[in-house]
C-alpha cells in the first residue's frame, strides 16, 4: 500500500466559550497506519475525533481527508470517514439490519451494493446471528459491535473509533483488536483508549494529548521496545546471594529487587542480550513463571500527562 | 434526505404512540362527522325551501376539516417532540451530523417524514366527507380549498414543532412548548379588532378563508412563509450544533 496521507490536520483548535478543548493540534494519518489517541479524561480526545468526523466544526485550523478539504467539501470528504462516537449512535427501536441499511443509504452507498456491504460488515464484526434483532435488546458488547459495523458499512478509507473496546468481554476484546489491526492494513485507523496495553498491541503510532495539546507523537518503537523494562520472575528455589550478585553484575541490568523468597523483579535496559542473560541465570533456580513488563509507555503517559512542571 | 424521511416515518410507526394517535384521531373525528351529519339531516327539511341554502359541503365537510385542524394543534406537537430532542438525548444525532448530508437536508428529511405521517391522517379524515359523494352533491372546489388549507396549517404546526424540538433535549418540554405555541397561534385573534396585527398573525383567520373555498395569495403566503421560517430556524439550530459558538 502507498503511504499517502489520509488525514492532514493542521493547527486544529476548538473552543467552547472560554474553554479551549483542543489547542493547535496538527498530525497526519497515513494509509496502513493505526494511530492511538491517549490522554486523561478531558484531554480533548473525543473533541478532536468529533472534528475529524465532521460532527463538529473547528474554531480554527484545517482538515483534509484523502486530499479533500473537510470544511469546504464536507459531503464528499465525509464519505471517506467512518466514525464510532464514544456512545454508539444506535436507534434502539431498529433492528441491526435496518440500522445498517439506513446508514448505508445515508452515506451514499449505491442501492445495488448495499446488501453486499451490509453482509460484509456483519461478517467482519460477528453480527450474522443478530441481524433481525432489535438493537435495544442486544447486550452492550453486541451494541458496541453494531457501532463498529455502522462505521464500516460505507467502506470508508479512514476509520475513527472513540473507545471501541469499552464494555467488551475478554474474548470480544481480542476479536475487536484483531479487527482493528485488519482494518489498519488497508485503511487508516484512529482510535482512542484508556487501556495502555491495547495501544501497545494494536497501534503503530501513539499520540498523547494533554489539555488539548499533543505532548507526544511518535511510533511505538521509540515509545516502547528498546527502552528499559522489567522482568518479574517466580522461581522454584530461594534466590541465593550469589545468584543475586551475578544478576546485578550482568551487563545491562539496572537493579534487582526481591519481592519475596521466591519472587524477584529485574530492571533492565531492554536489550535482547540482557534479557537472555537474566533468563539464563534464573533458569538455574528452576524458573516457574516469567513476565515481561514494558513499563515505559505507562511511565511516559504518567510523566507527560500529569505534568511535572506543576 | 429521503433516507432520513423514510426512517422518520417508519420509526413513527414502530412506536405504539403513533398508532394510538392515529386511532384516537380517527375515533374523535368519526364521532364529530356523525354528529355533523345528524345535525345536517335534521336541518335539511327547513333548509330545502330556502334559495342559496348551505349544502352538505359547508354544513358537514368544512366543520369537520376545522375540527381536524384543531386536533392537529394537539397532535402535531406530540409527534414532532421527539424528532430532535430524542436524538440528542439518545446521542444518535451525531450519526446524522457526521453523515455526508447538510443541516438543511437533515431538517427537510425530518419534516417530510412527519408530513407524510400527517398526510395519512388528513387523507383518512378526508375519506369521511368523500363518502358523501355517493348520495349527495359535493362542492369539490370548496373541498379541495379546505384540504389545501388543512395541509398548510398542519405543515406549519409540524415545522414549528420541529423547531421547538431542536431547542431542547427533553421531548416532553418540546411537546409542551410546541403545544403552547400552536395554541397561541390558534387563539391569537380571539376578541381582537378586525384587521389588526393579531388577527393577521392568527392561524385560524387564514385557515378560515380556505374553508370558505377561497385560495388567496395572502393566506397562501402566510402559511408558506411560516413553514419556511421555522424550517430555516431549525436548520440554523442544527448547523449550530456543528459550528463554533
Amino acid at each position: 500500500m502507498s503511504t499517502s496521507s489520509l488525514i492532514d490536520a493542521t493547527a486544529l483548535t476548538r473552543r467552547f466559550g472560554d474553554l479551549t478543548a483542543v489547542d493547535a493540534v496538527s498530525f497526519t494519518l497515513r494509509r496502513g497506519e493505526v494511530v492511538g489517541f491517549l490522554g486523561p479524561n478531558g484531554a480533548g480526545k473525543s473533541t478532536t475525533m468529533q472534528m475529524l468526523a465532521g460532527a463538529l466544526t473547528p474554531t480554527a485550523g484545517g482538515i483534509t481527508v484523502a486530499g479533500i478539504d473537510l470544511l469546504e467539501q464536507p459531503a464528499k470528504a465525509k464519505r471517506q470517514i467512518g466514525y464510532l462516537p464514544e456512545q454508539p449512535p444506535l436507534y434502539r427501536d431498529q433492528s441491526v439490519d435496518e440500522l445498517l441499511a439506513f446508514c448505508a443509504e445515508l452515506r451514499g452507498v449505491h442501492r445495488r451494493h448495499r446488501a453486499a456491504r451490509i453482509a460484509a460488515v456483519k461478517a467482519q464484526t460477528g453480527l450474522d446471528e443478530v441481524g433481525k434483532r432489535l438493537i435495544g435488546h442486544l447486550s452492550k458488547g453486541f451494541q458496541q459491535r453494531v457501532g463498529i459495523a455502522q462505521a464500516l458499512v460505507h467502506d470508508p478509507s479512514v476509520v475513527i473509533l472513540d473507545e471501541p473496546t469499552s464494555g467488551l468481554d475478554p474474548n470480544q476484546l481480542r476479536e475487536v483488536r484483531a479487527l482493528i489491526r485488519e482494518l489498519g492494513r488497508e485503511r487508516g485507523v484512529i482510535l482512542s483508549t484508556h487501556i495502555l496495553p491495547e495501544v501497545q498491541s494494536v497501534c503503530d503510532r501513539v499520540l498523547l494529548l494533554r489539555r488539548g495539546q499533543i505532548v507526544f507523537d511518535d511510533s511505538l518503537v521509540t515509545a516502547g521496545t528498546g527502552s528499559s523494562g522489567e522482568l518479574v520472575a517466580r522461581v522454584a528455589e530461594p534466590v541465593t546471594d550469589t545468584v543475586r550478585a551475578a544478576l546485578e553484575s550482568a551487563v545491562g541490568v539496572l537493579s534487582v529487587r526481591l519481592d519475596g523468597p521466591l519472587e524477584l523483579t529485574v530492571s533492565h535496559d531492554g536489550r535482547a542480550e540482557t534479557i537472555d542473560a537474566v533468563v539464563c541465570s534464573l533458569s538455574g533456580l528452576g524458573l516457574r513463571q516469567l513476565e515481561t513488563e514494558q513499563r515505559s509507555l505507562e511511565d511516559l503517559f504518567v510523566s507527560l500527562t500529569l505534568g511535572r512542571e506543576h | 434526505m429521503f433516507a432520513i424521511a423514510k426512517r422518520e416515518l417508519f420509526s413513527l410507526f414502530q412506536t405504539p404512540l403513533a398508532w394510538l394517535l392515529l386511532a384516537v384521531t380517527q375515533a374523535v373525528l368519526a364521532y364529530v362527522f356523525l354528529r355533523l351529519l345528524q345535525a345536517f339531516a335534521q336541518a335539511q327539511g327547513q333548509l330545502q325551501g330556502l334559495p342559496g341554502a348551505p349544502g352538505v359541503t359547508r354544513m358537514v365537510a368544512m366543520p369537520l376539516l376545522e375540527t381536524c385542524a384543531f386536533v392537529m394543534m394537539v397532535l402535531v406537537p406530540l409527534l414532532t417532540m421527539r424528532a430532535f430532542a430524542e436524538e440528542e438525548r439518545a446521542r444518535t444525532l451525531v450519526l446524522l451530523l457526521s453523515a455526508p448530508v447538510s443541516a438543511a437536508a437533515i431538517v427537510m428529511g425530518k419534516f417530510l417524514g412527519v408530513a407524510a405521517f400527517l398526510g395519512i391522517i388528513v387523507g383518512l379524515t378526508l375519506l369521511m366527507p368523500a363518502s358523501l359523494a355517493v348520495g349527495t352533491n359535493l362542492d369539490f372546489g370548496q373541498l379541495s380549498a379546505g384540504l389545501l388549507g388543512l395541509l398548510l396549517i398542519t405543515g406549519l404546526f409540524a415545522a414549528l414543532g420541529l423547531f421547538v424540538s431542536s431547542m431542547t433535549v427533553q421531548p416532553a418540554m418540546a411537546g409542551a412548548g410546541a403545544f403552547g405555541m400552536t395554541l397561541m397561534l390558534w387563539m391569537l385573534d380571539w376578541g381582537v379588532e378586525r384587521a389588526s396585527l393579531f388577527e393577521y398573525l392568527s392561524v385560524l383567520h387564514h385557515f378560515r378563508t380556505f374553508l370558505r373555498g377561497l385560495i388567496s395569495t395572502a393566506d397562501l403566503g402566510y402559511f408558506l412563509v411560516g413553514i419556511a421560517l421555522f424550517l430555516y430556524l431549525t436548520t440554523s439550530r442544527i448547523a449550530a450544533r456543528r459550528s463554533p459558538v
